[in-house]
């Protein structure tokens, strides 16, 4: 039986805004479940109703068994961690970790433990004495985890924790979330709208787009299996490649002028368009003598650093579609010149097939809204 | 001969003084006004004080006046009844307006401009008006407050109550402004408190310096008001002040003097308390 159960949520605001709908989940006890979508896909709204600060038009909410849908937020006994850390400003951090506990009226030698303990668990053992202004952001935002998981919540919500973090505090703080999250086995829902967090965070991610689900699954699944054009569009890079099938049964499409495999068996007939859409680590530079691999020849558009890879652009026809791929940044690598002709290769198995009737256009604009 | 001839060289020295004239000037002009006006300030709000503190001193032998101030048992008896009146109209108004203010920005945000509108209102009517209405409806059955000096004293803190909610709101609604009250409101109930506990363990105290604010201006009103007090018929220091100044000059002049240090003192006192760690901590909250 599942832990945390969401069934049937919808929620429509005042005016008629469908923020969410349909919205079906069942959490295991101890499981770290990311909702990733981007801006407006209703994510932080059902974290909310999870939470108890807005209430679901239809469906219930379940943790444990309970029904908690109708319960107010400070009966539900769940803890929350807000972008903005939300500490309160006038205590100290032990009073502010404190604070659940001396709302449940716990014992103050129980609660002068359970303060330093966790002070403890997030390395901030000494800052007990100190004002929320007094820490830098990421001490804050350590505290406002503290402080939603001393009172033992039955689920642990996180509303973009890091998203006002910088990048390097961002990475380390997210690892110890993790750690912690482990360590104690509570049951987390975590909301962010950067696939990198979500993918290296979690059990299991929801990805959603306008206020629905559009796919549920672990990291390597959403990544490698995306279920639908969004997924598959918002989750990783990808290049789109417009094709016309050739040869439906052997998987060969014509992508600018060229033949290239897929590994799958293509539905029609031969002259029905079709989007090839390639992520950049499929691809490799120069020719491949392997026949399961796919050979394109285009022309270098762009080299660019990103510190361990070196993206590289490739036009495979003049105006035509551009597929990027990455290179480790390994200093004996050749890199090729803007302008420069070359030859990349991806294996069959590489690509995903978008077999939607959408025109690439159309794709690229859910990548760029995404 | 030099001069009119180096100034017809080029012909452009006037526009070249004219460019550079308001470039050293402009820097200089607002500080030299900034100067100006502060200084008909002081003269303005001093030279009264010190025409006062004169006058004061005039009676014979050299600080009668103060001396008699200082043995007059009603001084301090009418002082000390202002300042209770002061506090308690403090302690009702913050009873009623924090979570008031607090709902209106948490909940209620559309009627923000009716509730502004509201507190303009006893700025508009005057006390007299305020003074013979509350007579009017309370000096007769079924509800005959003025009977008693406990029931007088409550409409004279309904009153002040009033009178000073205009600096009391805006000055509570300035301070909610400055913390996100929403995301503390929801950390607070995540956490399991009530509304009960997330005022006053939370919203109050982050309003300190916006409340402090609002009850010294608070407390001025209250101790400077005369027409209510006079229409109740309470022992108001306003009340007597007018009383002495019929009689006594020279000590009426004296406890004016007074009245203006003590305010001052409470606004000192105000700010000593408040201002320091609350900045801070504002400062603090991203």
């Amino acid at each position: 039986m599942s832990y945390l159960a969401l069934t049937g949520i919808q929620k429509r605001f005042a005016g008629g805004t469908v923020a969410v709908q349909d919205f079906n989940l069942e959490a295991q006890r101890g499981e770290f479940v990311s909702f990733l979508g981007p801006s407006g896909c209703g994510k932080t709204t059902t974290l909310r109703m999870i939470a108890g600060f807005e209430k679901p038009t239809a469906g219930r909410i379940s943790i444990d068994g309970r029904d908690v849908t109708d319960l107010a937020p400070n009966r539900r006994n769940v803890g929350m961690v807000f972008q903005n850390y939300a500490l309160f400003p006038n205590m100290t951090v032990a009073g502010n970790i404190a604070f659940g506990l001396n709302v449940r009226k716990r014992p103050k030698d129980q609660t002068k433990k359970r303060v330093a303990e966790l002070l403890e668990l997030i390395n901030l053992a000494d800052k007990g004495g100190r004002y929320p202004y007094q820490l830098s952001g990421g001490q804050q935002q350590r505290i406002a985890l503290a402080r939603a998981l001393a009172f033992e919540p039955t689920v642990l919500l996180l509303d973009e924790p890091l998203s006002a973090l910088d990048a390097k505090i961002r990475v380390a703080l997210r690892i110890e979330i993790r750690a912690i999250q482990r360590q104690l086995g509570i049951t987390t829902v975590y909301v962010t709208h950067d696939q990198e967090e979500a993918l290296s965070l979690s059990d299991r991610v929801v990805v959603m787009s306008e206020g629905h689900v559009e796919q549920v699954g672990a990291p390597f699944e959403i990544y490698n299996f995306p279920a639908t054009p969004f997924v598959a569009s918002f989750v990783g890079t990808l290049s789109l490649l417009p094709g016309t099938i050739v040869d439906p049964a052997n998987g060969v499409v014509r992508v600018a002028g060229q033949q290239v495999r897929v590994a799958k068996h293509l539905t029609g007939g031969a002259g029905r368009n079709l989007t090839v859409a390639l992520r950049p680590e499929m691809g490799s530079l120069g020719a491949s003598t392997d026949p399961a691999d796919n050979n394109v020849q285009g022309t270098v558009t762009d080299v660019a650093f990103l510190g361990s890879i070196v993206r590289i652009r490739v036009s495979l026809a003049e105006g035509g579609p551009i597929v990027a791929l990455d290179e480790f940044n390994e200093p004996t690598l050749k890199l090729p010149a803007v302008g420069e002709t070359t030859t990349i290769h991806f294996p069959a198995d590489g690509p995903l097939v978008i077999d939607t009737g959408a025109p690439v256009e159309q794709l690229e604009e859910l990548i760029a809204e995404a | 001969m030099s001069g009119p001839t180096s100034q017809s060289l080029t012909g452009l020295e006037p526009l070249a003084e004219s460019i550079a004239k308001p470039s050293r000037r402009s820097p200089a002009s607002p500080v030299v006004m900034s100067w100006i006006v502060l200084l008909v300030s002081i003269l303005y709000f001093g030279l009264p004080l010190v025409g006062t503190l004169i006058f004061s001193l005039r009676a014979q032998p050299f600080g009668e006046a103060y001396k008699m101030m200082v043995s007059d048992g009603q001084l301090f008896k009418d002082l000390g009844y202002s300042f209770v009146i002061a506090i308690i109209t403090v302690l009702v108004s913050i009873g009623l307006l924090v979570p008031t203010a607090f709902w209106v920005r948490l909940r209620l945000p559309r009627l923000r401009p009716i509730i502004e509108f509201i507190t303009l209102l006893p700025f508009v009517i005057p006390p007299i008006v305020l003074v013979y209405g509350l007579l009017s409806t309370f000096s007769g059955p079924p509800l005959a407050l003025t009977g008693s000096n406990l029931g007088s004293d409550a409409l004279l803190v309904c009153a002040y109550v009033v009178l000073s909610f205009p600096y009391m709101y805006r000055s509570i609604d300035a301070g909610l402004r400055v913390i996100d009250i929403r995301t503390l409101t929801e950390a607070c109930q995540s956490l399991g408190a009530g509304w009960f506990t997330v005022l006053w363990r939370v919203i109050l105290p982050n309003l300190r310096v916006a409340i402090l604010s609002g009850a010294f201006l608070t407390l001025a009103i209250v101790v400077g008001e005369f027409t209510v007090a006079i229409f109740l018929a309470r022992p108001m220091f306003a009340t007597y002040l007018q009383l002495i100044s019929q009689t006594q000059a020279y000590e009426s002049a004296a406890v004016a003097l007074m009245s203006f240090a003590i305010t001052w003192a409470a606004m000192g006192v105000i700010s000593l308390i408040g201002r320091g760690r609350q900045e801070k901590i504002i400062a603090g909250v991203h």
